[in-house]
């Protein structure tokens, strides 16, 4: 273990944890933009920065290794001023419009301005640019005017996806995150997965699936497993007045063992069939070739009725179940249950192999 | 899986994906094995006919033809002996069969097996050198190695060469079949299969039935039902009087849709229960509006053997109810009485019966999912089985293998292959994909890959519309001209209603085991329209 202060108090580490690392360990919130503990760092966006006696210039805390004996101060004036510094120039870039943001609420931008009281920016001059906001890719929403480019999006497509899509153009001022010919994702080797929207810390990257459809502190979200292949990936689902508008990652390893938050495109945009206007809200019994609707009592009486004669008229192994492989393990067993206990036959399959 | 799909991505040093395409199928797997691949050094070989993702950054790619898997697999095998790299003290102290396993893969050198495959045989031996060499090897598949009328020896072949290099049972090795589905695992762990209960407990067995017996009160068939493709032959002989679809569309999803339909009609009566009208409910005489995964609590299993929840997050629409309140109404009404609370009392009886899942509860399951074994609520699970090379039945048994070629074969009219399977952006027979507005918008349609040789022979452009004939039938499709496939080689996916590739396949012949159809090989032909 490793001893060292922190604002005053003694705190004791594990030998290779860094500043931030021991800081978090012990409740002391450090501001970070660029971080992410699932990434590559990069120690860039200097929101971390602290001071630590002896050392002429302030130390990017996600980077530096605690050491035996280190004196830091995390909120000191002269840290406050530095990280007030570093969102004004992100503020000269980016484009506040909270009010219709999909991550209002939810913006470590818009959170640490409110922490540090930045109202405008003091470096204007340069004169923002201005991104159009033009990928017709139906998946997710990229508007580089909110960009703070803390480079998470980069490095989640590199780190975790390996597509590699996109990656900064330019430096300074004119920095700007790009595909390899600043297109459209569709024309990069973009797989839509959605990492770089799970990382975006702003509302630069969002979901067009989601789009007004709820913000974040409006909806609940429920942890369960996705409904597609069989990886087990699992998801939240966000839900709103007793609909589902959106998906989110869990990142923690407790809520999600197999994907650690990582999810494909059908995963994380392919939700939205579950209000398709196309889904059965009622019995049909079919009439002369047509489907007419018919009450829950007249439709299981019916199938009763049916499977009950034709048991006894041809015998059970006339009949025959297919499970499925989509539904849940108690509805498979039931339905293996019925066929055996109920219908008297063992012809229950499911397209295991199809 | 015999292993874990967190061990993809840290523990294997090489990774053989075989019939798998994994970047798309399972994405997030295959984001696993590239990051393997990439970032930590580890060896990769593709076997696909395919030039997937993953083949443009593999170490060894192997095109193989369709329906070459054996022998393909058989001259890896070769190699290994004949340079002596096999793991000689595994063979002796965890397998049996090895000799005649041996005597028949001795014929299959590279140069015997280069013409059957088209892979050259200098591929075959760096493979066989990466794959032999590795500390621990992983080996992945999914249903371009099962899909064919020698599925179960396809799958034993690479069982045989995991054992052959002692890759078995230890974290980053084993055999890995990528399954398709959400819960495909979970659906033959809970006996929806006509030949087992639960766990795989046979229902010829009469120990087993007795104990089913007792707990249902009920007295239980003792003979094997029928699988899937069988019933809808008997349906087509007019053997089979009602079926009771429960979430499948075998309407999209089975072979030959003409005999499919064919056979539909026939029947008697069709019950289908699902969240949509799908083509198999438009048959249907009565439909019952089932949930969806967002509506209802319950388990999957994934393909790792992992039990996690699913839990409901909205009403369903309308009338809609959840599956398993249905099923208990009729069986209620046919005169056996089911009712149960809720989803975990279900599961509370399913593992009192399920030595796998005994130790497995809901519980449990809050913290985060549980992988089967386990048989104790004490039991960690097991993320990896065969520990040391332990078979449960003892010893690992070598299986002696020689190649069949597919049933289908090209001839002057058909001289083409059609390989059916999965685009990244939907899923199965696209009831779901199709109605999820962002991935429909992107993909609206199936296309037909050829490649620009093959294409340029015909005349044909990217973009063009074709006409694709097999022996059962022909469709209309937008040609997409690409290196992805080999010359004899054509590709659709299986996806989309408007172009249903199933009523281009076969199902004359079938897996004699698995009663797998022959998806992946149909001679056709292609012209320009
Ligand atoms: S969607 Fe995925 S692949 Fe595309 S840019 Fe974002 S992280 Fe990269
Ligand atoms: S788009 Fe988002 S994640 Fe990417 S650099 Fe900009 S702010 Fe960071
Ligand atoms: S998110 Fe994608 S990879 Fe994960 S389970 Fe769903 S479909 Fe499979």
């Amino acid at each position: 273990m490793i001893t060292l202060t922190i604002n005053g108090r003694e705190i004791q580490t594990p030998k290779g944890s860094t500043v931030l690392d021991a800081c978090q360990a012990a409740g002391i919130p450090i501001p970070t933009l660029c971080y992410d503990p699932d990434l590559r760092l990069a120690g860039s966006c200097r929101m971390c920065l602290v001071e630590v006696k002896g050392r002429p210039l302030f130390v990017a805390s996600c980077v530096a290794p605690a050491e035996n004996g280190m004196v830091v101060e995390t909120e000191s004036p002269a840290i406050v001023e530095a990280r007030k510094v570093t969102l004004e120039l992100l503020a000269a870039r980016h484009d506040f419009n909270c009010q219709v943001c999909e991550k209002n609420g939810d913006c470590k931008f818009q959170d640490y301005c409110y922490q540090y009281g930045i109202k405008e920016s003091r470096f204007e001059d340069g004169g923002r640019h201005v991104y159009p906001i033009d990928d017709p890719n139906p998946f997710l929403e990229r508007d580089y005017n909110k960009c703070i480019m803390c480079t998470r999006c980069v490095r989640a497509c590199e780190d975790i996806t390996v597509a590699r899509a996109i990656n900064v153009k330019n430096r300074g001022h004119n920095a700007k995150i790009s595909t390899a010919f600043d297109g459209d994702l569709a024309d990069s080797p973009c797989v839509f997965c959605g990492q770089c929207v799970m990382v975006c810390p702003v509302g630069a990257l969002t979901s067009k699936v989601s789009a007004g459809l709820g913000r974040s502190y409006e909806v609940d979200k429920v942890l369960t497993t996705c409904t597609y292949c069989g990886t087990g990936c699992t998801l939240e689902l966000n839900v709103k007045d007793d609909k589902v508008v959106g998906v989110t990652s869990n990142r923690t390893l407790e809520g999600s063992p197999v994907n650690k938050g990582a999810l494909c495109v059908k995963g994380r945009f392919g939700w939205d069939f579950i209000n398709s206007p196309d889904r059965l809200t009622t019995p049909l019994i079919k009439e002369n070739g047509e489907f007419r609707e018919a009450s829950w009592d007249e439709a299981l009486d019916l199938v009763a009725k049916r499977l009950g004669d034709i048991k006894a008229q041809h015998g059970p192994d006339t009949i025959a179940m297919f499970s499925s492989a989509r539904v849940t393990n108690e509805e498979n067993y039931l339905a293996q249950k019925f066929t055996r206990a109920v219908l008297g036959t063992n012809n229950v399959d499911h397209c295991a192999r199809l | 899986m015999t292993n874990s799909i967190g061990e993809l991505e840290k523990d294997a040093d090489c990774i053989f994906v075989i019939g798998s395409n994994t970047t798309e199928n399972h994405p997030v797997i295959g984001m696993k094995i590239k990051q393997n691949k990439l970032y930590n050094g580890a060896k990769l070989i593709v076997a696909d006919p395919r030039r997937t993702d993953l083949a443009e950054i593999a170490d060894v790619y192997m095109p193989h033809l369709p329906g070459s898997d054996v022998a393909l697999v058989n001259a890896l095998m070769n190699v290994i002996i004949s340079e002596g790299l096999a793991d000689q003290t595994f063979i002796e102290e965890h397998t049996e069969g090895y000799e005649a396993m041996a005597a028949i893969v001795e014929k299959y050198t590279p140069e015997y097996v280069e013409p059957i495959t088209g892979v050259p045989a200098e591929s075959i031996r760096a493979a066989a050198r990466i794959y032999a060499q590795s500390g621990n090897a992983a080996i992945c598949y999914a249903m371009g190695l099962t899909q064919h009328r020698t599925g179960t020896d396809n799958v034993k072949s690479v069982c045989n060469l995991a054992m052959l290099t002692g890759n078995i049972g230890r974290p980053g090795t084993g055999v890995d079949p990528l399954r398709g589905q959400n819960n495909v695992q979970g659906a033959c762990d809970m006996g929806a299969l006509p030949v087992v209960y639960t766990a795989y407990q046979a229902v010829t067995n009469e120990a087993v039935r007795t104990k089913f017996e007792q707990a249902w009160g009920v007295s239980l068939p003792a003979e094997n039902g029928l699988v899937l493709t069988e019933v809808i032959n008997k349906a087509h002989h007019g053997e089979m009087k009602a079926l009771y679809v429960f979430g499948e569309n075998p309407m999209m999803s089975d072979p030959d849709l003409q005999h499919v339909e064919e056979a539909l009609e026939k029947l008697d009566f069709l019950v289908v229960q699902d969240i949509f009208l799908t083509e198999t409910a438009k048959y249907a005489d009565v439909v019952l509006p089932g949930a969806c995964f967002a509506e209802k609590d319950g388990t999957f299993s994934n393909t790792e053997r992992r039990v996690q929840r699913v839990r409901k997050a909205v009403s369903t629409p309308g009338q809609a109810r959840a599956d398993w309140e249905i099923i208990c109404e009729i069986a209620t009404r046919m005169g056996y009485p089911m009712s149960y609370s809720g989803a975990e009392e279900i599961y509370e009886e399913m593992r009192a019966l399920t030595p796998s899942y005994a130790g497995i509860n809901y519980a449990r399951l809050e913290k985060g999912g549980l992988q089967w074994p386990c048989p104790t609520e004490e039991h960690p699970g097991t993320p990896f089985l065969h520990k040391d090379g332990n078979f449960s039945r003892g010893k690992g048994a070598f299986t002696a293998i020689d190649y069949i070629p597919p049933g289908e074969q090209p001839d002057e009219e058909y001289p083409l292959i059609l390989t059916t399977g999965r685009s990244l952006f939907h899923y199965h027979t696209g009831t779901m994909t199709r109605r999820a507005s962002a991935l429909d918008a992107h993909k609206p349609a199936a296309e037909l890959e050829i490649n620009p040789e093959t294409a340029a022979a015909k005349g044909i452009k990217d973009g063009d519309m074709v006409r694709i004939s097999t022996r059962r039938g022909g469709l209309d499709i937008k040609a997409k001209v690409s290196n992805i496939v080999a010359p004899q080689v054509v590709f659709m996916t299986f996806h989309f209603a408007e172009t249903a590739a199933n009523w281009l396949t076969s199902s004359e012949f079938l897996d004699p085991v698995a009663k797998i159809p022959e998806y992946k090989v149909s001679a056709c032909k292609v012209e320009k329209i």
